[in-house]
Formats: structure tokens, C-alpha cells, sequence
């Protein structure tokens, strides 16, 4: 069969392109320093547990096996390697519940950082497009955010309302909507003054197009700069919010909530606590280091700011 | 600051607190009826009926309302239903153990967190700098309820050298502190050396450079005045997470102040309680933020000059 000369050059400029992108992200990769590729290594292990923990986890997350009570870790005194980094109180796979409260953290992290990046970055664009007393309410609700403590905010939301999941989801995506909404509706009031936004209003281009399809590619760096901060932040919170006991609730685990059931039993066995904490301690840590080196990447501006 | 400009700055922290009054309100009667939330579950009609009316929740909102706002301004939160004391009283006698925890570890974590960054700005990319800034990175990464269990494990279960819960004396103190400082001492030892480092490239230092003024003198008059300016702004953004913090430490410390008693509250659904320190804690907030205003325009002359023209 004749290939048409045509549809060759499409492909092979398809292939190269590709080429072109999945080297270029192996290469800045390969140029990192090792710290910063053992921190994206740890990342990828995490989001494989959050995609994948069910099928991972050697038992059922719930699984009570009265008779293996609080074992400790292979290979120390009283373990077994059945359960290679010990068991809880109702004797259920520590490993296990591990795997599970990473992904239903990390889950729950992901989704508020997306809800509060979508939100606020949604009201940023409506501020800057709409001006006037639209404007002025929504920059009055962000300072009002911004004002006060967000854990208190969602003590208080949880204490008032009572615990839900999706209550409990909805406040992690309220976590940090301020920043975008301001930053954005910053970026699209300068953006919207350029030459580029300005010829294309000028040639007829609809709204929804310009700030679509124009401006929020141009204003996407920073964004993106700021997700790589709130995210460390959201898994802290909600962490947080679940090692007090108010956030998710037995039978679910988390993370927190896996460490604050373990602080009872800290003399006892210690590693119901450690594991957990290990976990999300080198989970924000991978964060941080990739996301300052992300944004080196993304923008040598910002390549000295502490934030 | 001129007066002008103050009198806006007042002006619009009165209308935040007055959002986070009136957010209070509306999410309280939003979510049902106050008697039915507060009192237990299995009590009979005509008592719910009779505290309807002992707290006036059968007359109209509006009423209701002022009221409401009326007692805020007389200091009156409510009861706790939990001890059948005044809110406010419970929560008042709680306060000085969280000044004191939180002073503490604001005070440890400033006086080694800013000499430290402005240190290694001033010796960048040496062996301290790198150091420095690694631990900086490890210490606010590290959640502070994992690492007050740490320390917990390590000093007072297998060590046995400090106290794990309570307050009574300055041994009880130390734990506490370290948990809740250290990420704030590094995030404020990072954004102190980058303050620095921004500032030691300006023409300015050159120009003191070349007029041949001594590095002490090019440091402490010329460079850490000009820092002083964004440090002051972050430390001022953070202290909703110090406060959010106080909240985690004393829990873990079974430390006895304002954020203890504050989940305590909201677990056992003591709403009085609940409102009474949401409300002070953005009233703290509110004069914080005045008082960063202010200390910019004691810190920054152009800030001072410039809202007393931009305010006309």
C-alpha cells in the first residue's frame, strides 16, 4: 500500500514533536540534582499507591486478625514477615492501611487543590472581566479568606455543619481559592492590556475566547508556580484536620487520622505513628523540592523568592 | 502612616470583623435550629420551647441579629452548654497559656530563623548556606504534630527527660516550643536570606560599596533596613498559620490553652465556645494586620510619604 508522501511528513512531524517533548523533560530531569530526582522518584511511587493502593495492599485495609495484635516491624523482635511493617491494635496490616490512607490523602489533596485552583481562578477571571461591585464583593471575600486562619475556618465549618466527606472535600477545595482568585485577576488585568489581547479583541474575537483560549495559557506559569505551593499545604491540612479527629472518620483512614489513632499506642508500638508521619513528611518534603526546582524551571524570576 | 490613611485601614478591618460576625451568624442559624443543636438530643418539646424563648429564638431574625451583635459588644458570647459558664470566661482563662506557648515559640523561632538567613545570604553558596537552607526545607516540611510525637517518643518515653503533657513548669515548655517553632523558624530563615540577597544586589549597596563604607556598616545600615521590609510582611501573612498552629501543638501536648479547648469545643458541638474563639481569633487577626500596616510605615518612609500623597 502506497503511504501517502503527505500523511508521512504529518506523522513523522507528529513523532518528532513528540520526541522533541518526552526528551526534553528527560533531559531537564537528567540535569537535576540528585536530591531533586529522588524527590520526583518518591512523588511517582505515591501517585502509582493513590492510582493503584487496593491493588497493592497485601490485605484488605479493614481486616482484623484479632491473633496478630500490634506486631512490630520486620525484622524486629515479634514480627512476622506476613506483615512487613506490623500490625494495630485489632491487629490489622499496617502496611496495608498505609497504602490505602495515601491514596485516599493524596486523593483528597489533589481534588481540593484542583476545586480551589479551578474556583478561584474562575472568580479571578470574573473579577478582572467584570470590574465594578462584582469586583469589589469578590476582592472583599478574598481579603476576608485571607484574614483568618484556614484551620479555624474549617474547625469552625465542621463544628457548625457537622462531618461529612464530601463537606469535609468541599472545605479542602475552599483551602487557598483567595490566592488564585488574586493572582489571577491581577495576571488577566495586566494581560488583558498586551498587544496580543488587544489585537485580537480588535479583530472580533469573542470573551470566552480570548480569556480561554489566549490570556489563560499566557498566565498559566504562575498558576501552576502557586499550585506547587498550595498542594504540600492541603495535604498538611487536611492531615492535620484528621490527626485531631475531625476529618476523616473510621472506618476511611488517612494518613492523619492513622497517626492520631497511633498517638494511644506510641509507648507500645511506636511505628503506628512513624509510618504514617514518615510518609506524609517525605510526601510534603518532595513537594518542596521539586516544586522550587519546578519553578526554576518554569521561571528564572522566581528562582530567588523564599516563597 | 497618616491619619487618613489609618482611619481606611481601621475602617476596613471593622468591616472584616463585621463579616466574620455576621459569617458566624448566618452559618449558625443556617444550619438549623440552635436549641434543637445545643441542647441534648433526648429532651422533650416544651423544655426546647422554654429555651426558645429564654434566648429570644422565637422573635424575627432581624431582631435577632442586633441582639446578637448588641451582646458581642458587651462581651456577651454566650454559655457553654458543656459547663454552664459565660463562653467568653472559659475561653479567657485559657488565653495566657497560649500567649504563652505561642510568644515563646514566635520569640525562639525569630531569633533563629532571621540571624540565620541573613547569615547565609551573606555567605552564599558556602557550605552553611547550603546547610542552612536543607534544614530549612526539612524543618517546614515536617508536619508539627509528627514531629511533636518524635519528640515525645524520643525524649520522653525512651529518654525519659522531659515531661510529654502539661504545663506546669519550663521543663514543659521546651517540646512544645521546638515542635511548633521549627517550621516557622525555617520558613523564616529561607525568606529572610532571600530578603537579603535582594537587597545586596541593589545599586544602593554598590554605590555605599564604592564610597568606601565598611562591610558592618554596609550590612547594618544600609542592607538590613531595606530587608527588614519584606520580612516584617511574611511574618505578618503567617500568623494565621501560627495561630492554626497552636491549635495542632496543644493538642498534642495535652497543653491546656485557647486551641485545646477550642477541639474540644468542636467535637462535643459546644457552639457558644466555638463562636466565642472564631471571633476573638479574627479580632486578633484584624489588629495584627493594623499593626503590620503600621510598622511598614515606621520601617519604609516611602510607604509614609507616599499613602500620605496617594491619599491626598
Amino acid at each position: 500500500m502506497a503511504v501517502d508522501p503527505k500523511e508521512f511528513r504529518m506523522a513523522a512531524l507528529r513523532s518528532a514533536g513528540e520526541n522533541h517533548w518526552t526528551r526534553r523533560v528527560s533531559r531537564h530531569v537528567a540535569r537535576a540534582p540528585a536530591t531533586v530526582r529522588l524527590a520526583l522518584g518518591w512523588l511517582a511511587v505515591v501517585l502509582v499507591v493513590t492510582a493503584l493502593a487496593p491493588l497493592l495492599a497485601p490485605y484488605a485495609y479493614e481486616h482484623v486478625d484479632l491473633l496478630a495484635r500490634l506486631a512490630s516491624p520486620w525484622p524486629l523482635d515479634g514480627s512476622t514477615i506476613a506483615h512487613p511493617l506490623g500490625t494495630d491494635r485489632l491487629g490489622r496490616d499496617v502496611l496495608s492501611r498505609l497504602l490505602v490512607a495515601t491514596q485516599i490523602s493524596i486523593a483528597i489533596a489533589l481534588l481540593g487543590t484542583v476545586i480551589g485552583a479551578v474556583f478561584g481562578t474562575l472568580l479571578g477571571f470574573l473579577a478582572a472581566d467584570r470590574g465594578g461591585w462584582i469586583d469589589e464583593t469578590i476582592m472583599v471575600l478574598v481579603d476576608f479568606q485571607a484574614a483568618m486562619p484556614f484551620l479555624i475556618i474549617a474547625l469552625a465549618v465542621l463544628a457548625f455543619l457537622g462531618n461529612s466527606l464530601v463537606l469535609f472535600l468541599l472545605l479542602m477545595g475552599l483551602y487557598g481559592w483567595e490566592k488564585y482568585a488574586r493572582l489571577t485577576r491581577g495576571l488577566v488585568l495586566a494581560a488583558r492590556e498586551e498587544g496580543y489581547a488587544r489585537s485580537l479583541r480588535a479583530l472580533g474575537a469573542g470573551k470566552g475566547r480570548i480569556y480561554g483560549q489566549h490570556i489563560l495559557p499566557n498566565i498559566m506559569s504562575p498558576l501552576i508556580v502557586q499550585i506547587t505551593i498550595n498542594f504540600p499545604d492541603t495535604i498538611l491540612i487536611e492531615t492535620s484536620l484528621s490527626f485531631l479527629g475531625l476529618g476523616i472518620q473510621p472506618p476511611l483512614t488517612s494518613l492523619g487520622q492513622m497517626l492520631g489513632e497511633g498517638r494511644d499506642y506510641l509507648f507500645n508500638a511506636w511505628w503506628l505513628c512513624v509510618m504514617p508521619g514518615l510518609v506524609i513528611f517525605f510526601t510534603t518534603l518532595s513537594m518542596s523540592i521539586a516544586g522550587d526546582w519546578l519553578r526554576g524551571r518554569i521561571d528564572p524570576k522566581l528562582r530567588k523568592d523564599g516563597e | 502612616m497618616s491619619p487618613r490613611h489609618l482611619v481606611s485601614k481601621l475602617l476596613r478591618a471593622a468591616f472584616t470583623l463585621w463579616l466574620v460576625v455576621t459569617f458566624v451568624f448566618v452559618v449558625l442559624r443556617l444550619t438549623g435550629d440552635p436549641a434543637q443543636q445545643l441542647l441534648p438530643d433526648d429532651i422533650d418539646a416544651q423544655t426546647i420551647a422554654y429555651y426558645r424563648a429564654l434566648w429570644g429564638l422565637d422573635r424575627p431574625l432581624w431582631v435577632q441579629y442586633v441582639s446578637y451583635i448588641q451582646g458581642l459588644l458587651q462581651g456577651d458570647f454566650g454559655i457553654s452548654f458543656r459547663n454552664n459558664e459565660p463562653a467568653f470566661d472559659l475561653v479567657m482563662q485559657r488565653v495566657p497559656k497560649t500567649l504563652e506557648l505561642m510568644l515563646t515559640a514566635f520569640a525562639v523561632s525569630l531569633l533563629i530563623g532571621i540571624p540565620c538567613g541573613i547569615y547565609a545570604a551573606l555567605h552564599r553558596d558556602t557550605a552553611f548556606d547550603r546547610t542552612l537552607m536543607t534544614a530549612a526545607v526539612f524543618g517546614y516540611s515536617l508536619p508539627n504534630f509528627f514531629l511533636g510525637i518524635l519528640l515525645i517518643l524520643v525524649f520522653s518515653l525512651t529518654l525519659r527527660w522531659l515531661p510529654s503533657s502539661g504545663s506546669d513548669t519550663v521543663w514543659h515548655l521546651i517540646m512544645p516550643v521546638v515542635a511548633y517553632g521549627t517550621a516557622f523558624a525555617g520558613q523564616i530563615a529561607r525568606f529572610a536570606r532571600s530578603a537579603m540577597l535582594d537587597v545586596t544586589g541593589a545599586a544602593y549597596m554598590r554605590t555605599a560599596q564604592a564610597k568606601g563604607a565598611s562591610p558592618a556598616r554596609r550590612v547594618y545600615l544600609h542592607a538590613l533596613p531595606n530587608a527588614a521590609i519584606p520580612i516584617v510582611t511574611i511574618v505578618g501573612l503567617k500568623l494565621g498559620e501560627i495561630i492554626g498552629g497552636a491549635v495542632i501543638t496543644e493538642n498534642v501536648f495535652a497543653w491546656p490553652g485557647v486551641g485545646r479547648l477550642l477541639t474540644t469545643a468542636v467535637a462535643t458541638r459546644d457552639l457558644a465556645v466555638v463562636q466565642c474563639i472564631v471571633i476573638l481569633i479574627a479580632i486578633t487577626m484584624v489588629i495584627a494586620n493594623v499593626i503590620v500596616d503600621i510598622a511598614y510605615g515606621w520601617l519604609d518612609p516611602r510607604i509614609r510619604v507616599g499613602a500620605a500623597s496617594a491619599s491626598r
